[in-house]
């Protein structure tokens, strides 16, 4: 019972992280179209920023987190501005290219200041809460509440201001957006910041329970793309059930089944679910 | 200018690209700057099987890498473990390579656009894990050691770096060979024809499935083609062959020499590949230097070095033909390398 507890928690807190590397990813797509390929190397210099500020400078975990959210937000924002703006006309393949681009850039410049090694990164709340024999670290419940307070912040920002209801309308019509005078550029730097500070979010709660290195990125991202698809590119629900798909398939996966292959089970059911459905679980309407 | 360019378009241009390919090994007294080119010109080749899908056709297949790696696995684990010797092994792979093609092809290609980029990104990812997971065939991430040489049928020794080096060139001139015919073909048309519009495609006819079907696995054979080669020339291999980045370099080279051009994935991998030689402290840090200039290209140049020199070719051309034309009332047909995208 308790094994299978501990399960639960694991794929809640996968589902966590992923939901929120994956709900960024699938506001970019939503409103530009654009698959970020650098979405998992924002990710990563995320934690590489809270890292820094904690380890080097001595800052507290939250006012790492709030300030590496900011520098990952202004990076993405230059990425849209130098990178994704002036592609907007081009072929498809070009943004695609140029996200990789982004990608292996962020990367070689992440290790050419830390090295490749693996870092571990402390976090204050290290504590074991022990209810009645079903035990749960701090860290963990802290990163299931948080995204789950974030995702509930995102929702009634997008729902409830003006400015959040211009990315919905954007992401629903662009015509319509634009005849109603919405300003497309500014949405689009909009997008950009808030997906860059989810993933510089999602990044330093997990770290403290992972390790910190320069392809950290890699699997995350991959997996963020397995859940928009199941979820429905550019649906935000869709992005947080197919986020707790994948971190349940994931944790029951790895431990009923195999843990040298957890990481193929996302892909796996990627290649399946695409082969039987190419558009999707969820997807509305053609692609 | 316009007369030096026009001399390159020449087959006399293409000629003597053979022949300094030919005399290199006497040029240069060095075996490791042979073995650098014998290594340069096994990536081109599995950069035009890149380009026949991605260039050609238009779809970006992120599992190109793990298709080198499948390759050079099927090659390893024969010879080193089966006892097979090298050409029978040869065959092998490519056969495997182009049937898994086919397979990876029938699933992913009835994905669009993001889709199938996604799709394969995925694909590639689980040969990865396969080849670093699997440890009863693969021998996980310790690799693939004692692959056999090419064999030489007692003429000559593949073992040494020079021959080893003609017979990469015989390879890659029998890519770039298939490769010109394939473009000019009606086959090639079809695939340039779906990459411009695969609906406009259809409507005239175009069977998208087995023609995209068909790309993809010419483009993984020329895949598999170079990973059984690297695997003769390396001789030990490693999970890390199917590594995204083998990936990422080679859209790189493609996109610097030029996408769907016929000389662009040789100018491009040849060019970087010195290149990065050149600046052996970079090695690690290449990224630095190749991340932006991919964003770059994309933006100002997305026809790479080629494509670009190709449309001013077709401008220059345009303007010394253009006053013959005004006075006999012709009107320039648009040229093919226009439509490159």
């Amino acid at each position: 019972m308790n094994l299978f507890f501990q399960q639960i928690m694991n794929g809640l807190t996968l589902g966590s992280i992923y939901g929120l590397v994956a709900l960024g990813l699938t506001l970019v797509y939503g409103i530009l179209h654009i698959p970020n390929f650098a979405h998992g190397a924002l990710y990563m210099v995320g934690a590489f920023l809270s890292y820094f500020l904690m380890v080097d400078l001595g800052v507290h975990y939250w006012l790492a987190m709030a300030g590496s959210a900011a520098v990952v937000a202004l990076l993405a924002i230059l990425c849209e501005r130098l990178v994704f703006h002036p592609l907007r006309n081009s072929p498809p393949i070009h943004d695609k290219i140029a996200a990789i681009g982004i990608l292996l850039f962020l990367e070689a410049v992440v290790q050419m200041f830390w090295g490749a090694d693996f870092r571990r990164m402390s976090s204050p709340f290290t504590g074991i809460l022990n209810f009645d024999g079903l035990i749960i670290p701090e860290q963990r419940l802290l990163i299931v509440v948080g995204a789950f307070t974030l995702v509930a912040a995102l929702q009634l920002f997008l729902r409830k201001t003006m400015v959040g209801a211009t990315i919905i309308a954007l992401a629903q019509s662009r015509d319509g957006a634009f005849l109603v005078g919405i300003d497309a550029n500014r949405v689009a730097m909009m997008t950009f910041a808030i997906s860059g500070a989810l993933a510089a979010i999602a990044a330093t709660l997990y770290a403290p329970i992972n390790l910190v290195y320069p392809a950290m990125g890699h699997l995350v991202i991959m997996k963020a793309f397995v859940i928009i698809i199941l979820g429905g590119m550019g649906s935000i629900p869709g992005a947080i059930v197919g986020g707790m798909i994948i971190g349940f398939a994931e944790a029951f996966g790895g431990f009923y089944i195999s843990t040298a292959y957890k990481d193929i089970i996302a892909f796996g059911l990627l290649v399946l679910i695409l082969s039987v459905r190419p558009q999707g679980l969820f997807a509305k309407g053609a692609h | 200018m316009y007369k030096f360019g026009s001399f390159l378009m020449t087959p006399l241009a293409k000629y003597l690209m053979l022949a300094f390919a030919l005399v290199f090994p006497l040029l240069t007294s060095n075996e490791y700057q042979v073995y650098v080119m014998a290594s340069a010109f096994v990536w081109a080749i599995a950069v035009y099987g890149l380009n026949i899908i991605t260039g050609f056709c238009g779809q970006l297949n992120l599992a190109h890498g793990g298709f080198f790696a499948i390759g050079a696995y099927t090659l390893g684990l024969l010879s080193a473990d089966y006892g097979w010797s090298f050409w029978p092994a040869f065959a092998a792979a490519l056969l495997m390579t182009a049937v898994l093609g086919l397979l990876v092809g029938v699933v992913s290609l009835r994905l669009k656009e993001h889709y199938f980029a996604i799709f394969t990104l995925c694909v590639g990812f689980i040969i990865y894990l396969l080849m670093d997971k699997w440890e009863a065939l693969t021998h996980g991430p310790i690799g693939v050691r004692d692959i056999a040489a090419p064999y030489g049928f007692g003429l000559v020794d593949f073992t040494d770096t020079v021959p080893f080096y003609y017979l990469v060139l015989a390879f890659l001139v029998f890519a770039i060979w298939f490769m010109g015919r394939l473009s000019r073909s009606l086959l090639g048309r079809t695939f340039v024809a779906i990459r411009n519009g695969d609906e406009l495609a259809q409507s005239l006819g175009i069977n998208l499935m087995r023609n995209k079907t068909l790309a993809f696995v010419l483009s993984t054979t020329y895949a598999g083609l170079a990973g059984a080669l690297y695997a003769g020339m390396v001789r030990f291999i490693g999970p890390e062959e199917a590594n995204i980045t083998h990936t990422f370099d080679m859209i790189t080279y493609l996109l610097v020499g030029g996408i769907g051009t016929l000389t662009g994935p040789l100018l491009g991998t040849v060019g970087i590949v010195w290149i990065t030689q050149s600046l052996q402290f970079l090695e690690e840090y290449r990224m630095i230097i190749f991340g932006p200039l991919l964003v770059l290209l994309v933006i100002f140049f997305p026809r790479g070095v080629t494509g670009s020199f190709l449309g001013w070719m077709h401008r220059k051309g345009e303007q010394a033909q253009a006053p013959e034309q005004r006075s006999m009332g012709k009107v320039s047909l648009p040229s093919e390398v226009n439509s490159n995208a």
